[in-house]
């Protein structure tokens, strides 16, 4: 799992996502399979599950569109409690929440086992433009180095003294920013400066690429073809 | 034909684009595999002056020749011929180190130099060999120390061999053992240097001959140790040797 | 903004996806015929500043805070196709990397904030200077004006994309009100965050700041 080559995973989890966005939430159990799925692929790849799924989530307007689903009016009505709910608004929002989680969990394991380097590789593989991965490539060299940077001056805000109340005390945070953007803009200039004294001009020597066998195709495709597999059970069972 | 690497720079000037004088009239000649300190104060065009040494600044007025070119901007050939002749190590490692893993950013310079891949993994790995940091050849450069990276920045460098290497403050922010382990691969080296530094004792010892730079002129150039017996001189020039060093 | 998997279905999202790649695909024509061969370093180091930009919380009212998206504060600062391109790296990298945003969504995602609303929001910003006719003040007003609509205007676009494919049972004209509402009130922090901080940029290196030397032309 770790060791499948970036654009495989990404392919395999794109593809995964495809066959799980286009399937009609009506058939429950081949979502039930959907996760068996997720979290066959979760015991492989020995992730730390819980850890990962703190950062994981979906953003709050998302959230809210889902919930409030059942609420809307209209076709049948069913009652939970003091609640009176729409069947065609909670199918709905149920949908949402469950592909969104599903997304969620997929692009969790993708970027857990994925180092930025294989991911660069895989980039290169598919033939994204050149300028894109370079682009890419820099962001990740350097968001470390910027970072360090950041936390710096926010060590140096607050050993002076420094609270943040509110939107009086915004001019301190875009005065950081703006600073930020002159440190990242130089950082550009001087970085440019370095690779034209080594002969750049203009072409990345490519990213040294990983061998990608069959074998590594035969793996990656498993995924999306067990996600097949449960579809059109789901379809023959179901419909 | 053989090559016959020198410096030679004649009434240099330069303007920064804001206007900012840096350099005013610098003359200088540097045999071949001399090694040089350029010495001077915060702000005095060091490392400006450095940058017109293989092209990336252009004089605003003077000339510079390296080994047997003159330096053009408009010659694209020549500028190119000239990067490979002469190696700069920056100030900032990570300013230097900008690919996903130390050995990408070795092979960086050989590979834009045009050199089969069997030459390039060679004078990669003898690079990293030279500097002890082949076998960190996978890591990436933000997982490594500051006095590692700035080894492997000064062996991204020494894998386009270059005929004259200069160094921009090389010793700052290094440990004691890494600064002694830099200066050793240094003398070991059979090339022309031009080290810029503040670090007194450091020039003494790797460069017999030494320069200050001052507001953009060079107002000395002498042997290092008269220069570092001079302490008037160094006083004028905001220099300083540590205390207790005494030569 | 980072819309999650399911919200739009595929042939949507692939369609936006196609016009994200047109949009991706110009900018790096354009970014490389200004920058050269410094398109790389340079707009690697912006996306990086995006990336951790939108990082710093800036605390609102009762332990809330909220982020800057910076795709129009790019956009004065460095141009809108290198903006665009920061913006776009930015994005995938957090799909990919980071688990944010669905990756079926990555092109509806990228379409929205880095092609739509950085475009959006610069030609605004360049409209509103030309009608100051480039007065002093002129580009911090017109960076608050730009930073403002490109958020609810991106908003705008994901509602237009829920009416073409969304899935689920809330009217669009209901999305996009909702969606419009909150996205006007998150637009204002975005115009304060963007004019604060082009003016401490504009106050140290004004030479940086792309917007200032660019006129309108006019383009169609
Ligand atoms: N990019 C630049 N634009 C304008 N002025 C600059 C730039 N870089 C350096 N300078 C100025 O040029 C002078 C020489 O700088 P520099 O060569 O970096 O000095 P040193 O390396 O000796 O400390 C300084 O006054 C500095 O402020
Ligand atoms: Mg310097």
């Amino acid at each position: 799992m770790h060791d499948l080559p970036g654009h495989v995973k990404l392919l395999a989890f794109l593809a995964f996502m495809v066959i799980v966005v286009c399937t009609p939430i009506t058939r429950w159990p081949t979502f039930v399979g959907y996760f068996l799925i997720i979290v066959l692929v979760l015991t492989l790849s020995k992730l730390p599950a819980l850890t990962l799924a703190k950062r994981a989530t979906i953003e709050f307007p998302f959230l809210i569109f889902a919930i409030l689903m059942p609420f809307t009016a209209g076709g049948d009505e069913f009652e939970i409690g003091p609640l009176e709910l729409s069947r065609e608004g909670s199918i709905a929002g149920l949908n949402l929440i469950t592909k969104a989680t599903l997304g969620v969990a997929c692009s969790m394991i993708l970027a857990a086992s994925t180092t930025s380097h294989s991911l660069l590789a895989g980039f290169v593989r598919i033939k994204t433009p050149s300028l894109f991965v370079q682009i890419a490539a820099f962001m990740i060299r350097y968001l470390n180095v910027i970072n360090d940077q950041m936390t710096r001056m926010k060590v140096a805000r607050e050993s002076r003294g420094f609270v943040a109340t509110g939107p009086r005390s915004w001019p301190i945070f875009t005065s950081t920013l703006g600073a930020l953007f002159i440190r990242s803009y130089e950082r550009g200039e001087r970085v440019h400066l370095a690779m034209l004294s080594r002969g750049y001009s203009g072409a990345l020597s490519s990213l040294a690429t990983e061998r990608v066998s069959r074998k590594h195709w035969i793996y990656g495709a498993l995924f999306p073809l067990f996600a097949l597999i449960s579809f059109l059970l789901g379809m023959v069972l179901f419909s | 034909m053989t090559i016959k690497p020198s410096v030679q720079i004649s009434n240099l000037h330069y303007a920064y684009p804001d206007g900012n004088k840096a350099l005013n009239g610098v003359n200088l000649t540097i045999a071949s595999k001399e090694r040089v300190a350029l010495l001077g104060p915060n702000g005095a065009g060091k490392t400006t002056l450095v940058m017109h040494l293989n092209g990336i600044l252009s004089p605003t007025s003077g000339a510079i020749s390296i080994a047997d070119f003159t330096l053009d901007s408009s010659n694209k050939e020549i500028t190119k011929k000239v990067r490979e002749l002469v190696g700069i190590v920056f100030q900032d490692p990570d300013d230097q180190l900008f690919m996903p893993t130390v050995f990408e950013d070795v092979a960086f310079g050989p590979t834009n130099m045009g050199l089969t891949e069997g030459e390039i993994e060679e004078r990669s790995v003898h690079a990293l060999e030279l500097v002890g940091m082949l076998s960190l050849k996978d890591r990436a450069p933000h997982h490594l120390s500051f006095g590692q990276r700035r080894r492997v920045a000064v062996a991204t460098v020494l894998a386009m061999e270059p005929e004259i290497l200069i160094l921009d403050e090389p010793s700052s922010n290094l440990d004691p053992a890494s600064r002694r382990e830099l200066s050793e691969i240094l003398l070991d080296l059979d090339v022309t240097i031009l080290m810029v530094t503040h670090d007194l004792p450091y020039a003494f010892e790797i460069c017999e001959r030494s320069l200050i730079l001052n507001q953009g002129q060079i107002v000395a150039d002498d042997s290092t140790t008269s220069i570092l017996r001079n302490s008037d001189l160094l006083t004028a020039n905001r220099l300083e040797l540590p205390r207790g060093f005494a030569i | 903004m980072h819309i999650p998997d399911g919200f739009i279905n595929i042939p949507t999202a692939a369609g936006a996806a196609a016009l994200a790649l047109t949009g991706v695909g110009y900018s790096v024509k354009k970014a490389k015929g200004e920058l050269d061969e410094k398109a790389a370093p340079l707009i690697g180091l912006v996306s990086v500043f995006v990336f951790a930009g939108q990082m710093i919380n800036f605390p609102v009212a009762a332990g809330t805070s909220g982020h800057l998206l910076g795709g129009a504060l790019a956009a004065v600062l460095v141009g809108p196709y290198a903006a665009s391109l920061a913006l776009t790296v930015v994005l995938a990298i957090q799909a990919l990397l980071f688990a944010d945003g669905g990756l079926t969504a990555l092109g509806l995602n990228v379409f929205n904030m880095s092609i739509f609303g950085v475009w959006s929001g610069y030609a605004i910003f360049l409209l509103v200077r030309k009608t100051l006719r480039y007065s002093n003040s002129a580009l911090l007003i017109g960076s608050a004006v730009g930073a403002f609509a490109s958020v609810p205007l991106a908003a705008t676009s994901f509602s237009i994309q829920y009416a073409i494919g969304g899935e689920g049972t809330f009217a669009p004209s209901t999305v996009f009100t909702a969606m419009f509402g909150t996205h006007l009130l998150i637009g204002i922090g975005e115009a304060i965050i963007t004019t604060l901080t082009v003016g401490a940029v504009l106050k140290t290196r004004p030479d940086l700041v792309y917007g200032k030397n660019k006129r309108a032309k006019v383009t169609s």
